[in-house]
């Protein structure tokens, strides 16, 4: 069915010979594969028996195969359930809130005529090359505007970077015709309202992009947490998974009946369950990605033209 | 700046453009351009005033003009985190160039098009994982007892290593890892350039005979000189930065026998930050580091404009 696609290559002038093809193929098989397998691996260990792992150790086959580290995760589901809405919450509100302020300055700084303009792409341009430092902006969010302990400290300090800023002004620069501006002008259109109206809209591939990067920015996000974060019930997916590394044994909080605190603790299948988590992770982007995958590239190329 | 025309009137335009600007200019005071002046934090010894807040302390510690610099200098680890942070550096600009172009070309002579896009998916992935999940993925195969690279060298009759514990390896384990993340990634936005390339220019050279490999020469590498001399700016005004993720999880919090060979600046403030390193001298660190940042990135887009002024991104 694919035959004539796949022999399109061929026929193209430049091609290249078939054993060379057959190398390359090869080439990328193989480092697809070790792109791939590492996660394969985990997602088997998490849901290896615990006693295989003792036996044998991490293993692509393992003896035996349990889901009691799921199960486990499952009794201990108030933790996990927490941490996965924070992740939730703190993606969800940072990428709007992202998208709202990198998009709005990205119009205003496409603006030819704007008499603040030069003022303001300052404004943006100098945190690109030079910045406080990670002491100081610590001691700013912390001690000066009291995020510590609160869920802002995950969100606003990533909401915005004038890179996303420079990528919004470029596409409108490039793909928005002064003529629609000018024309909602005429009529009595707000720049308020012509953003939303007219900008939002036709400009959705770019929205996207800046979308895209704040989303996996903030879900992959635990560096914040680890500053700034004390509260258990704040503790996102990547904070949780963080924080387990070196002391699992808080994640047991409910035995199940029959047992005591400490045999629970004991029972806990604590390499699966590390594992598992990672899993949980991992799951929602692997599934998403690859939909997504193209607007990555386009904010890169479009960044790429200098605006 | 000086204009000849007459100065425009601010119109309702400029009202409402500004409107819309306020939130993010907001944002930029508070988070980008309040911790600059942060900076003085490096030369005051800070002290702590009970029951005040921060800005008094700050106002009320005494200046010291360098003496937490010159502190972090006379502290042997400033070498060795100036040397691991540029070092590393080096060679991941090197390789995260020189590996991906030359991946991109040739998965752009594959011949058939949906494989080609299975391979790029495929190698995107890691760009989407985070440290920490990668750094479970490293365990997997690095733990000592149950990791499956002990387990074969078992089976080949080695000795198991203790792989977090001996430093030698570490720089060849950080530099697959930083590739590892990040190869598929940048082998896309290349690959994005290379499509981009007039299809005429390969079939002239074609018809004037050229061979496949001076066609990637004359044709392909000159395209995707623009996008290669950005990548290059842009990672060279990040060479006093490290991807701290990158060596604190992925050593598992930078054990003491591997303190040496994969400390860099951002994991030693860190570490100052969470401890009780006199905040100064951290403090010091940073803005060092973003001094010296600033003056690389300046450079080298002043040494880039000097070969061609189109290059250069500022």
């Amino acid at each position: 069915m694919n035959k004539g696609k796949e022999n399109a290559g061929t026929n193209r002038l430049n091609s290249i010979k078939s054993s060379t093809n057959l190398l390359f193929n090869t080439t990328f098989i193989i480092l697809s594969l070790m792109c791939i397998i590492p996660f394969i691996f985990v997602f088997i260990i998490s849901i290896s028996s615990e006693g295989s792992i003792a036996r044998n150790g991490y293993q692509f086959f393992p003896d035996a195969l349990s889901l009691s580290a799921y199960e486990f995760l499952w009794n201990e589901k108030d933790v996990i359930i927490n941490a996965f809405g924070i992740s939730v919450i703190v993606t969800a509100l940072g990428t709007l809130l992202g998208v709202a302020l990198t998009t709005s300055m990205g119009y205003v700084l496409s603006r030819s005529n704007y008499k603040l303009k030069n003022f303001f792409t300052w404004v943006v341009f100098i945190p690109m090359i030079f910045n406080g430092g990670m002491v100081a902006s610590y001691v700013v969010n912390a001690n000066i505007l009291g995020l510590s302990n609160t869920i802002w400290a995950l969100i606003l300090p990533l909401a915005v970077n004038s890179f996303n800023v420079v990528i919004c002004k470029t596409f409108f620069q490039t793909t928005i015709s002064e003529s629609i501006i000018e024309s909602a002008k005429i009529e009595g259109a707000s720049q308020l309202s012509i953003y939303l109206r007219i900008i939002v809209p036709i400009s959705k591939p770019v929205f996207a992009t800046i979308a895209l990067f704040l989303a996996f920015g903030y879900w992959n996000d635990w560096f914040q947490s680890s500053l700034y974060i004390r509260e258990q019930s704040l503790l996102s997916l990547q904070a949780l998974l963080n924080n387990i590394q070196k002391n699992i044994e808080y994640l047991a909080n409910n035995p199940s009946a029959g047992l005591s605190m400490q045999q629970y603790v004991n029972q806990m299948p604590a390499e699966g369950v590390r594992m598992a988590i990672a899993v949980i992770i991992v799951l929602p982007i692997a599934c998403a990605y690859p939909f997504f995958q193209r607007y990555f590239v386009t904010g890169l190329t479009i960044g790429a033209v200098k605006g | 700046m000086v204009r000849k025309t007459k100065r425009r009137r601010w119109t309702r335009d400029d009202t409402e453009l500004t409107l819309l600007a306020v939130p993010t200019f907001v944002w930029y005071i508070l988070f980008s351009f309040l911790p600059m002046f942060g900076i003085f934090i490096a030369f005051k010894r800070y002290q702590i005033f009970p029951g005040k807040s921060f800005l008094y302390n700050l106002i009320h510690s005494e200046w010291v003009g360098f003496a937490n610099f010159k502190y972090l200098i006379e502290s042997k680890s400033l070498y060795i985190l100036l040397r691991n942070t540029i070092g590393y550096n080096l060679i991941f600009i090197v390789l995260g160039i020189l590996i991906p172009v030359t991946l991109a070309i040739m998965i752009s002579m594959i011949y058939s098009k949906r494989k080609s896009k299975v391979y790029q998916t495929a190698m995107f992935f890691p760009h989407f994982l985070s440290w920490v999940v990668v750094s479970y993925f490293v365990y997997a195969f690095l733990s000592y007892d149950k990791g499956i690279l002990n387990s074969l060298m078992q089976t080949l009759g080695q000795e198991r290593v203790q792989w977090y514990m001996e430093s030698k390896y570490w720089p060849y384990i950080l530099v697959f890892m930083s590739l590892w993340k990040s190869t598929g990634y940048n082998m896309v936005v290349y690959l994005a350039s290379i499509t981009g390339i007039d299809p005429s220019l390969y079939e002239a050279a074609v018809v004037d005979g050229a061979t496949q490999w001076q066609q990637v020469k004359h044709i392909t590498l000159p395209s995707l000189r623009p996008i290669i001399i950005m990548m290059f700016i842009l990672s060279v005004g990040k060479i006093f930065y490290s991807d701290f993720g990158l060596f604190y999880q992925v050593t598992r919090g930078i054990p003491a026998s591997l303190y040496d060979t994969v400390s860099t600046i951002d994991t030693y403030v860190y570490n100052a930050l969470l401890s009780s390193t006199p905040i100064g001298m951290t403090s010091a660190a940073t803005v060092f580091q973003s001094v010296a940042c600033c003056i690389t990135i300046l450079l080298a887009n002043w040494i880039v404009r000097k070969i061609d002024e189109d290059y250069a991104i500022i």
